[in-house]
């Protein structure tokens, strides 16, 4: 057993009403690489933040053994005190430091009178900065970097806190190509002086590039363990994958009329960074009638396309054709989408969906004020009226349309946007992960209500990354990768593993 | 996130709440409570009043006392009424001050030195205070400068330029007809009377138009089965508002009558009153201020609203020049010095978050009248200036802090 740099055995954490890890045992050799892989939400970030600290010893059930000893983590220092250092998705650094400041954040040098020695911390910099390939001067600001070398800031910053085993959650996801390859090498490199490494990736052939084991994880248990010998892309996504589909969705008889939205050659590029492109050339339509789906993994530009479409509320150079019942129309603002009948509810319903201190009412009615207009007022009773029928016929529960936004659960705060949009009278609805956060029985409430909209001949696209999900609601599916749409696959074609297969199709290998 | 939805169970098992004993009585105390809770800042203005009657042994209340507070702190009101729709919508103004003093500056350069006639004058400055909130508008909706920035550079540039228009003078004695709007009452229009018919006769019409209108209201939720609230409360709220209105038209008709800025006033709250409460942009306003990104994504044009929000406050910071200009009858380099810090204040005494989307015009004008009366109460008991701004201060200070604790309590955002 000497040979296991971290054992962690029969891990259980729950949340309320969900158990996000169950009996999960994770065995990590000393300096290999080992990658975990699992959908969105399948517990990996869970179990990295139990093994880092975030969740405290006692919050979670299960052993932590690093160098054959138990830990009892109760923070992050604690863990990086023991040389287990994790760099999060979303990077940690402070844009108007240093680079050197932010290295020796919180573990800075000092000199006499306890000072900080900026000299001395300049030059461990630089030492840091060569370690991790990374010719940069130590007293840039990080801001002044591209996101890729800001991953090897973080890098340098987990080696001046002497890393033994070093987490990284979805390293690669926002990297282009080039600063990938740059960030697979270091890690292989850093292998080489005997640091061991944990990768949370969905990228396939990365994974097959650097790992030496994977660890598939679904559901909140660890499916299997294997070493490099055996990896296979088919033998991860079925691991990714495999759940029973059954009566999870309600049952579905489409209507297809005739092609009700069209997009041609969209393209949007990133706001901050002009020349990187975020939705490359998408091509899609949807018909009366018709749920289509969008896959694609985080970051593969679904969400970029859909806020690009409505109103231009995403990025920036947009270029591109809509055409709806076959003329063109334009939708260079919001109100001009909603004048035009398209509708978009937003991935994140509190930060982009909801005011959150206003009640059902007049978040029902945000779209679509003018349609209660009369005289230049507002009629609230009819208002009233208007959203009472949406709690009845959409089954929010609540007290009263009265009630505060912000004190219902995620599935109810999700139907209140459905009716927002719902009472816009849209004949396009773009639904971006519709049913995030929310339970199951909510889940299946809200398919109900996708597929009565599709009853009623709207044209319903569906944006998410739970491809059960898709499957299980949808026509025809779309795959995205990149920004570009690597695949179109009739529902009865559909399955995982092709829809991951697209999804993951990078540019080269097309 | 109380969830209603999966744990329908909680009042009467593990939740450890039991179900109150449900019955016309506790169901109608519980609404009364809520209401008096809802209603804290009207408590708060009522508790001020009666600690200060006392302090000052009944001079507060004293006719021309009543008189004097609404037309000392009439400017104050309305430049309440703008703040709080700025605060509403997230922002703040700075700049109100010393634009009403720019206003009220120019208003003489019309009204005296160039000798226009006073409504012309009016008209013009109005205007002005218009196009500098125009100017601040712009900045902020269309280039994105946060308002605090832009409001304090034009409370900088407007007070400079008071000072330029003036030239190191005051500017004085106004027209009758413009100083009317600070200090005139309509009194005796209907002949000698130890009390004023037309204060009196004014207050049963507003009373019975309240009426009405609240009677209309009910009518109209009832027939849209809304909740209304209990028959007694209905009307014991109607009986104890008119009553206050009754005692206050009283008090005006035993001195002079009623106050020109009084009714500048009442057509402001009126208007704007419904303008929050019931427009389509009153409504953009809160939902700008709630959530930005929700009312973009909605399609709420969030500038536009935001560029006539500043017109407005623009335009009402003029107005609160011309008042006190009026009132003072001279316009000089000093006015409306600190009018932004009691507005302000108003608008926060008066229930506004500091994060956006709650506040109303009513609660400003409360909010208003709590600093008018800590102001003329401590006056009249001959405390200094000195520790009247620190009382102010620590006013403001527990007021805020009340609405924090309550929100928290309530399990609010």
């Amino acid at each position: 057993m000497t040979t296991n740099i971290l054992e962690m055995r029969n891990i259980t954490k729950t949340f309320p009403g969900v158990k996000a890890l169950q009996e999960v045992t994770l065995d990590v050799a000393r300096g290999e690489v080992h990658a975990i892989c699992g959908e969105n939400g399948a517990g990996k970030s869970t179990l990295m933040k139990v093994l880092s600290g975030v969740y405290p010893f006692g919050t979670y059930e299960g052993d932590i053994v690093f160098e054959n000893e138990t830990m009892e983590f109760r923070d992050i220092s604690d863990s990086e005190a023991v040389g287990v250092v994790i760099i999060h998705q979303e990077l940690a650094l402070s844009p108007y430091l240093s680079i050197a400041e932010n290295i020796f954040l919180n573990n800075e040098i000092k000199g006499s009178f306890g000072l900080i020695d900026w000299n001395k911390t300049n030059i461990e910099a630089s030492k840091l900065l060569a370690r991790v390939g990374l010719r940069e001067n130590p007293t840039t600001k990080v801001r002044d970097l591209g996101v890729g070398k800001q991953q090897l800031v973080e890098i340098a910053k987990a080696l001046s806190k002497r890393v033994k085993l070093l987490i990284l959650d979805e390293p690669t996801a926002a990297l282009n190509d080039e600063d990938s390859d740059h960030l697979l090498d270091l890690i292989l490199s850093l292998k080489g002086q005997n640091i061991t490494s944990i990768i949370i990736s969905h990228k396939l052939n990365e994974i097959k590039k650097i790992a030496d084991t994977v660890t598939v994880i679904r559901d909140g248990k660890a499916i299997e363990t294997i070493p490099k010998v055996d990896v296979t892309e088919d033998r991860i996504i079925k691991d990714m994958v495999g759940r029973d589909l059954e009566h999870r969705y309600p049952d579905h008889t489409p209507h297809i009329g005739e092609e009700i939205l069209r997009v041609e050659n969209w393209t949007a590029y990133h706001p901050q960074d002009p020349n990187r492109v975020m939705v490359d050339n998408v091509n899609l339509n949807v018909k009366r009638g018709e749920i289509v789906g969008i896959a694609g993994l985080m970051g593969a530009g679904r969400t970029e396309f859909a806020m690009s479409l409505f109103g231009r509320s995403y990025g920036t150079k947009i270029s591109g054709q809509v055409f709806k019942n076959g003329k063109e129309i334009k939708t260079r603002t919001v109100s001009e989408a909603i004048d035009n009948g398209l509708a978009y509810a937003t991935e994140d319903r509190k930060y982009y969906g909801l005011n959150l201190i206003e009640d059902i009412k007049r978040n029902i009615s945000m779209a679509s004020l003018k349609k209660l207009e009369r005289g230049g007022l507002v009629d609230d009773n009819e208002e009233y009226k208007v959203a009472d029928g949406y709690r009845k016929s959409m089954n929010i529960k609540a007290p009263s349309v009265l009630a505060k936004v912000g004190k219902l659960s995620g599935g109810n705060q999700q139907k209140v946007v459905l009716s927002k949009w719902i009472y816009s009278d849209p004949d396009v609805l773009i639904l971006d992960e519709p049913t995030r956060g929310i339970d199951v029985g909510a889940k299946y409430e809200i398919y109900t209500i996708i597929n009565r909209l599709a009853a009623e001949g709207k044209g319903v696209i569906v944006i998410s990354s739970e491809l059960p999900e898709l499957i299980g609601i949808c026509d025809r599916i779309y795959a995205i990768a990149e920004g570009r749409i690597t695949g179109e696959v009739p529902i009865a074609e559909a399955t995982p593993e092709t829809l991951i297969k697209y999804m993951t199709m990078e540019k080269e290998r097309i | 996130m109380s969830d209603l939805e999966t744990k329908p169970a909680d009042d009467t098992a593990a939740g450890g709440r039991v179900n109150p004993v449900d019955n016309k009585f506790t169901r109608s105390l519980s609404h009364v409570l809520s209401d008096l809770g809802k209603n804290g800042i009207f408590i708060a203005l009522i508790l001020v009043v009666v600690v200060f009657e006392i302090l000052t042994n009944g001079v507060l209340l004293r006719p021309q006392n009543v008189s004097n507070l609404i037309v000392q702190n009439g400017y104050i009101l309305i430049l309440a009424i703008g703040m709080v729709m700025v605060i509403v919508a997230g922002h703040i103004d700075l700049s109100v001050g010393s634009v009403a003093a720019f206003v009220g500056a120019l208003s003489g350069v019309f009204a005296v030195n160039m000798g226009l006639p006073a409504w012309l004058a009016i008209v013009l400055s109005l205007l002005i205070g218009a196009v500098v909130g125009a100017w601040q508008g712009f900045w902020i909706a269309y280039v994105g400068i946060p308002a605090f920035i832009v409001t304090l550079a034009g409370m900088l540039i407007f007070r400079g330029l008071t000072l330029v228009v003036l030239g190191n003078q005051n500017i004085g004695s106004f027209p009758d007809f413009y100083r009317a709007l600070g200090n005139g009452f309509l009194t005796d229009v209907f002949g000698k009377y130890n009390i004023d018919p037309l204060s009196i006769g004014v207050a049963v019409i507003a009373i019975v138009l309240l009426v009405v209108q609240s009677i209309r209201t009910r009518r109209g939720r009832q027939s849209y089965a809304q909740a209304v609230e209990p028959l007694g409360w209905f009307v014991a709220k109607l009986v104890l508002v008119s009553a206050a209105v009754l005692l206050f038209a009283y008090a005006l008709a035993t001195f002079k009558g009623i106050p020109v800025t009084l009714i500048v006033l009442a057509v402001l709250i009126l208007i704007y009153g419904i303008v929050m409460n019931r427009s389509v942009f009153g409504r953009h306003i809160y939902a700008i201020g709630g959530n930005l990104h929700a009312a973009e994504l909605s399609g709420i044009k969030t500038r536009v609203v935001t560029f006539w929000l500043f017109v407005n406050m623009g335009f009402l910071a003029g107005l609160a020049g011309l008042v006190f200009t009026a009132r003072l009858n001279l316009a000089g380099p000093k006015a409306g010095d600190g009018f932004e810090l009691e507005a302000i204040s108003a608008a926060f005494i008066g229930g506004a978050a500091v994060t956006g989307g709650v506040g109303t015009i009513g609660g400003a004008i409360v909010g208003g009248l709590i600093i008018g009366v800590l102001n003329n109460g401590m006056s009249i008991m001959g405390i200094g200036i000195e520790w009247q701004q620190a009382v102010k201060g620590l006013v403001l200070l527990l007021a805020v802090a009340f609405d924090v604790y309550n929100k928290r309590r309530s399990g609010g955002r």
